[in-house]
């Protein structure tokens, strides 16, 4: 039996804006699925975006959705969250909406630990305004604003999350569909800030710059780059160089900002106590 | 909401700060979320939250600028808590997008500007009223403005409950224009019982989900009921022009109406929003016009004046943005002259000459750096008569 994406999509919306052969819908898809058996329910789901290709995708999902400003949607959704705390929050972001004008509040969102899900739609450019850098591109690749290769050294999402705080850091691809949604199930479901960094392509904006082939051989790359942290340890070195690590890379158990808060609240309430 | 869960608001005469008033007033208008950033002059009211809100439940947040200071507002209002935000110029500037968008998606929060003096960094402990266009016209676009001035430590409390009411009513971010000495200085304030001041809750939807229309209206002044992020209406909010479903719109005709809507749902109700003090106006053919702390110095002013038989008043908008025009044009029209004082090179100067239509002449006197001085205003309307 076909698996019923209709009973959480907004139908009336389609077809999506997305150019054929972009990735976004693969994580739509998986996404739902996560959702789906997890068994939320749609009343006590938030879902919320920034600006960008993948934050349009709120408007196509049938839960309380929010698409805000370019790079805010953590600190929106930091609000939602602690004004109802049972609410399960999942903030989509491009590259350049979470790590680029983003990257302050995805910082601070990790620091503290607040219990809410980031998928990063990591595409390398910023694609809606045609195909610009972004901190996620490769070094020397072409976009519309590195016309002469890109001088920058890619951002490292996944260090960076762990070393800022959060406390379930994973990696997937488009290409991985099962796997990503593994990976997204695993972050709603801990308590904490989950940050997945979702490998995808461009074909449009991207792809086509770096002559990348047709949108089925550049997710076959994924296929051909990618391996397990575990599978990566036992590669040797000279193998290594050309890989890239897929699945869990960092979990902790630590206590999320609203149980810090409630230790606040209870502090504050046993001083006034006191001093009656 | 209520504030009888408060342990620390008490009722009856206080001796506090202006900024104490806002955050005192902001318990009391069933304000239960705050997100902020430090910001000289206004950080008080931040700190004065941070002991207050745990204590009602509330939720205070520092956050990491002032960017996330007002998106966490709105998150938090969205989800169903009377939100505040309180900072000065530079943060005000910082803030401008997302103020934009609580006006765009309609969310209801209360911004707190003590204004400073700028450009830039400027003077973060000095007084300004520098900021009074910028709350007009600070974010891109077509908008509606509330704006409230208190010139008093008890105006900062009723000014911050009616701010919380006017944006619960209307569905926008409503801007209180401070300054520095009138959130710094202590005075005197009254600080009311319990429902002794109006609150206003924002409507809820009685309809059944799926019927909810969050920006729907027959009308374009009317405001249509809030439902909370997880009440189960599921509806989405966004920046970009939308329809009566809040799903975006390309459509030209849709886009005016909700333009036209956002302006009429204030400018349609002017009479519920403008607050002004009428000082010695009865007879005044010289019409000062002034807010804020600059008020108290054109109060002393006008004392001498009047001492030397001189016939001068004071008109202060208490509510700047929308200004009441009509009201100070009644004024004006049987005036000989208008005398602006400001704290700034003459903000309000350029409405008070659009109300006079050229009829009398206006007089601007500027001044920064440092409280009013009397007897610029004094000087300024010697030279005139």
């Amino acid at each position: 039996m076909a698996f019923p994406y209709e009973d959480y999509l907004r139908a009336e919306f389609m077809p999506h804006i997305w150019c054929a052969g972009c990735g976004h819908g693969i994580i739509m898809k998986a996404l739902i699925r996560a959702i789906d058996s997890l068994k939320l329910d749609k009343n006590k789901v938030v879902i919320a975006s920034g600006i960008g290709c993948a934050s349009r995708l709120p408007g196509y999902v049938d839960f309380d959705t929010l698409h805000t400003t370019h790079g805010r949607a953590l600190a929106f959704a930091t609000g939602v969250k602690l004004a109802r705390p049972e609410l399960s929050i999942i903030v989509v972001s491009g590259d350049g909406d979470a790590i680029a004008i983003g990257g302050n509040h995805f910082l601070h969102a990790c620091q503290r630990n607040i219990d809410m899900t980031l998928v990063i739609f990591n595409n390398f450019n910023y694609g809606m305004t045609g195909g610009q850098v972004s901190p996620s591109t490769p070094y020397s690749a072409f976009t519309t604003t590195t016309p002469y290769g890109n001088p920058n050294y890619q951002f490292d999402v996944l260090g960076i999350s762990k070393a800022a705080g959060a406390t379930y850091v994973a990696r997937s691809t488009t290409y991985h569909a099962r796997h990503l949604e593994k990976m997204i199930l695993g972050a709603i479901s801990h308590k904490g800030f989950s940050v997945v960094e979702v490998l995808e392509d461009c074909p449009i904006a991207y792809g086509r710059r770096n002559r990348m082939g047709t949108p089925a051989q550049m997710l076959k790359r994924w296929k051909e780059m990618c391996v397990t942290f575990d599978a990566m340890k036992k590669l040797p070195p000279w193998r290594v160089k050309d890989k890239i690590p897929i699945g869990l890379y960092h979990q902790e158990e630590r206590p999320d900002f609203w149980e810090e808060y409630q230790e606040t609240i209870r502090k504050a309430k046993e001083e006034v106590q006191r001093e009656a | 909401m209520s504030n009888l869960d408060d342990p620390f608001y008490k009722p009856g005469v206080r001796f506090i700060s202006g900024n104490e008033a806002i955050a005192e007033g902001a318990i009391y208008a069933g304000c239960r979320f705050f997100a902020g950033y430090p910001i000289t002059p206004s950080t008080e009211i931040a700190e004065e939250l941070a002991i207050r809100l745990p204590l009602v439940d509330g939720v205070f947040l520092q956050m990491e600028d002032e960017i996330a200071s007002i998106a966490a507002v709105l998150g938090g209002s969205l989800a169903g808590k009377k939100a505040m935000t309180a900072t000065s110029g530079p943060g005000f500037s910082l803030m401008q997008e997302n103020i934009g968008y609580g006006y765009m998606a309609e969310i209801p929060c209360v911004v707190v500007d003590v204004m400073r003096g700028g450009p830039s960094t400027g003077m973060p402990t000095g007084p300004s009223q520098s900021d009074v266009m910028q709350a007009k016209w600070g974010t891109h676009g077509d908008h509606p403005v509330i704006a409230l001035s208190p010139a008093t430590v008890q105006e900062c409390f009723n000014e911050t409950v009616r701010a919380f009411n006017f944006s619960e009513q209307f569905r926008l971010p409503v801007i209180i224009l401070s300054d520095e000495i009138v959130s710094h200085m202590r005075e005197k304030a009254v600080l009311p019982s319990l429902g002794e001041l109006e609150i206003v809750n924002r409507p809820k939807p009685t309809e059944p989900p799926g019927e909810y229309k969050p920006y729907g209206f027959k009308y374009e002044w009317e405001i249509p009921p809030m439902a909370a992020f997880g009440d189960g209406y599921r509806f989405h909010v966004t920046g970009l022009a939308h329809d009566y479903t809040g799903f975006p719109s390309n459509l030209p005709k849709v886009i005016w109406q909700q333009l036209k809507h956002l302006h009429d749902k204030v400018m349609r109700n002017v009479e519920k929003i403008w607050r002004w003090e009428e000082f010695l106006l009865d007879d005044a053919e010289i019409v000062v016009v002034a807010y804020g702390s600059t008020a108290r110095a054109a109060k002393e002013a006008i004392a001498r004046e009047r001492k030397r038989g001189v016939k001068v008043g004071m008109f202060r908008p208490i509510t700047l943005w929308p200004f009441p025009e009509p009201v100070l044009a009644s004024f004006i029209d049987r005036a000989k002259l208008a005398v602006v004082p400001e704290l700034n090179l003459g903000q309000v100067k350029l409405t008070v000459e659009r109300v006079a239509k050229g009829r009398v002449p206006v007089v601007s006197v500027a001044h920064g750096g440092e409280a009013f001085l009397p007897s610029l205003i004094v000087e300024a309307i010697r030279s005139r008569v």
